[in-house]
């Protein structure tokens, strides 16, 4: 059986495939819509904090011997405290002012955390091993699934339903998002607002960190990961509505299905396929698939 | 007072800048070297500051000047983007009194300086970057193709392969000059030597994710996956190949293999492959002697783009030596003329055509086993003769060597 020329074998393993890219693209894009939806602020320094991530795990495991699981843990730790950092001693000054602000400066970190990781690595990149138990494939029938990637679609999708189960469904998610509308009206309540926005921060940005180590063992890593990926994941919150939880977790999906396709029938048109969608979306829904018109 | 010193500090690093530029721009009584690559992008570790550090051993070598002129050197990146090597190239030549423009990596900007030099009459060697065109269909007076070319990587790794019997071929391939050049330049040696070409997949410069490109490969049923790309991308194919059992099924070729890449992905996932390469670390004293010098500069082995660079630099500074003028004419005249003998090249040529003729290496490389530490990765299975790597003067299409 054939769909428009292709046999359905192929097609079954390349939408497999796309949900596997879909799944890195929605953890990134779930941290950005969380940190835009929360604090207002465009994290350009998404894609370079990603790269921390797999960097992290690179240095824990071939450096101080630790294991993946270990560093799994741990690097979205150290790239979520580095979050608090920049939040508290950087960004935090410049809530008030035009968005453009905020962009600046993380856009800014993303260049000083390449330029730091490029001179100490270089370009070409560096190895980590698949960890032993995730090692080898699966034959599926219609393709072979490395074991690995496998692991990565379950891992990416607890954690982003997690995330919006968090935000959405409980009452802490209530006040995070209550603060957002009316700070002031919050902590009069008793509640320190400015210690949840960093937080808030440093949680979405742990979510790059976190995709990053999930992406280490199977791309090479380099200083340059990040900002070869961070377009596409803007473009991927922009479809999903600016700060849509939801939005961010099914548009990454069905993106990265979207782009597997187009991989069997025009891969020259791979690139640009997500921002093709970007262009029709925003003339028909301004707000994004799942945006809410602000007024 | 907290904004005044802002505009203070950002006033002195404009000053900073404009005090560099000023200084570059004191010519007409010096040498000028400039050079043009990748510095940050996906090819910056084959070529970039390795690159121009070895061009400034070679300066050093000659002492800081030539002819009783002192020579500078100047470097700039252009971001894998061609029309900024271009409108670099073009300020260079005009404003800044550049005589001889080395090109680093990147076939499409390699083309593009090659464009201006020609237009501005000044010397222009391309070193990292591989597309034949540079000395067939788009040669110049004024270009000189140093190292490596399509056309050789072609008939060195693949005609190899073809012969031991893989003879179908499906090619992933890079979508911009160099990769398309490379894809059609080693299907013409797949077919002369009795092979077919089953399809290739195109894809963008550093893409994201290869698995999908693979399965449409690996669906093809050929027998070799050539892998017409380079740097990072060739990387992420190779892992990805592993990771999907693809290295089960199918031989892999990687027409244009640096050893940082081996590096990069360790014998464990290499051993085996065949590459073509021009210049290795380990091949002889003087290569040995030379690599040490860069090692303790650069803390990594030079690749065949850096080795490359030296060479090219201590030729053409000889060359002006030679005629005791920077005209580019009288330069090219000489370096046309003179044999290449160092620790790059034996017996090199530079041909009509602007094509540096020299005997390629086919390596294979080594196993786990094999390795006696960081580095020690390639034997030599054969000698490549220069006059059969290169295009020859019957397939030409250059207008310079009919």
């Amino acid at each position: 059986m054939d769909i428009f020329g292709v046999p359905l074998q192929a097609m079954l393993s390349q939408l497999l495939l796309g949900l596997v890219n879909g799944s890195f693209y929605a953890m990134l894009s779930l941290g950005l819509a969380v940190i835009f939806g929360l604090l207002n602020v465009i994290n350009f320094s998404h894609g370079a904090l990603y790269m921390a991530g797999a960097f992290a795990a690179f240095i824990g495991v071939s450096s101080f011997g630790l294991n993946y699981w270990l560093m799994l843990l741990l690097a979205p730790l150290v790239v979520g405290a580095f979050g608090v950092l920049v939040e508290t001693s950087m960004l935090r000054r410049l809530y008030q002012l035009d968005h453009l602000y905020g962009l600046l400066l993380t856009f800014g970190i993303t260049l000083l955390l390449e330029g730091v990781f490029r001179s100490f690595y270089g370009v070409s990149g560096q190895t980590l091993e698949v960890p032993e138990s995730l090692a080898g494939a699966t034959d599926l029938g219609f393709m072979i699934l490395p074991n690995y990637r496998a692991w990565v679609v379950l891992a990416s999708l607890a954690v982003c339903l997690a995330t919006w189960f968090v935000i959405e469904k409980t009452s802490l998610g209530a006040l995070l998002r209550a603060g957002t509308e009316n700070a002031r009206l919050v902590e009069a309540f008793g509640v320190n607002v400015p210690r949840m926005v960093t937080l808030t921060y440093g949680f979405g940005v742990a979510l790059a960190g976190f995709a990053g180590v999930l992406a280490a063992p199977v791309i090479n890593v380099t200083p340059l990961m990040g900002s070869n990926l961070i377009i596409v994941v803007f473009a991927v919150v922009v479809i999903g509505g600016m700060g849509s939880i939801l939005g961010a977790i099914v548009t990454g999906l069905a993106l990265g299905v979207i782009e597997g396709l187009t991989r069997v029938y025009y891969p020259e048109a791979s690139e640009v396929v997500v921002f093709v969608v970007m262009v029709i979306v925003l003339l028909l829904r301004p707000a994004g698939l799942f945006g809410r018109e602000r007024t | 007072m907290k904004r005044t010193a802002i505009a203070s500090a950002a006033l002195a690093a404009a000053t900073v800048v404009v005090a560099n530029h000023a200084s570059a721009q004191v010519s007409g009584d010096t040498i000028k070297i400039g050079m043009i690559t990748d510095l940050s992008g996906v090819y910056a570790d084959i070529d970039g500051n390795g690159g121009a550090e070895a061009v400034r051993m070679a300066i050093a070598d000659m002492g800081g000047a030539v002819a009783g002129k002192r020579i500078q050197f100047v470097v700039a990146d252009h971001q894998n983007k061609p029309d900024i090597a271009a409108s670099k190239a073009r300020e260079w030549f005009d404003q800044q009194g550049v005589d001889m423009l080395i090109g680093g990596t990147n076939s499409g900007a390699s083309l593009a300086m090659a464009k201006v030099a020609r237009e501005k009459k000044k010397v222009f060697i391309a070193i990292g970057s591989g597309t034949a065109q540079l000395t067939n269909e788009q040669c110049s007076p004024y270009t000189v193709h140093y190292a490596y070319d399509t056309v050789a990587l072609a008939r060195g790794t693949c005609a190899t392969m073809v012969k031991q019997g893989g003879k179908s071929w499906y090619f992933l391939t890079a979508d911009y000059a160099f990769g398309q050049s490379l894809e059609k330049d080693t299907g013409e040696v797949i077919k002369a030597n009795g092979g077919t070409v089953l399809g290739s997949v195109k894809h963008p410069l550093s893409a994201s994710d290869f698995s999908s490109f693979l399965l449409q490969a690996q669906a093809s049923k050929a027998q070799v996956l050539g892998l017409a790309n380079a740097g990072g991308d060739f990387i992420n194919a190779v892992k990805a190949a592993n990771e999907f059992g693809l290295t089960k099924k199918m031989k892999v070729a990687g027409l244009l293999v640096f050893i940082n890449d081996i590096h990069t992905l360790g014998l464990n996932t290499t051993q085996g492959l065949y590459l073509t390469d021009g210049w290795y670390w380990d091949m002889n004293d003087a290569t040995r002697a030379w690599a040490k010098r860069y090692m303790a500069k650069m803390k990594k082995q030079p690749s065949m783009l850096q080795a490359a660079d030296y060479s090219a630099a201590t030729n053409y500074l000889n060359a002006v030596k030679a005629v005791g003028s920077d005209d580019a004419d009288k330069v090219m005249a000489q370096l046309k003329k003179t044999r290449i003998n160092d620790m790059f090249a034996k017996n090199g040529e530079i041909r009509p055509d602007g094509r540096m003729v020299y005997d390629m290496y086919l390596m294979q490389v080594k196993t786990p086993k094999e390795s006696k530490g960081p580095w020690d990765y390639y034997k030599v299975v054969a000698t490549i003769p220069g006059a059969q790597a290169y295009t020859t003067k019957l397939e030409t299409k250059c207008a310079l060597w009919k």
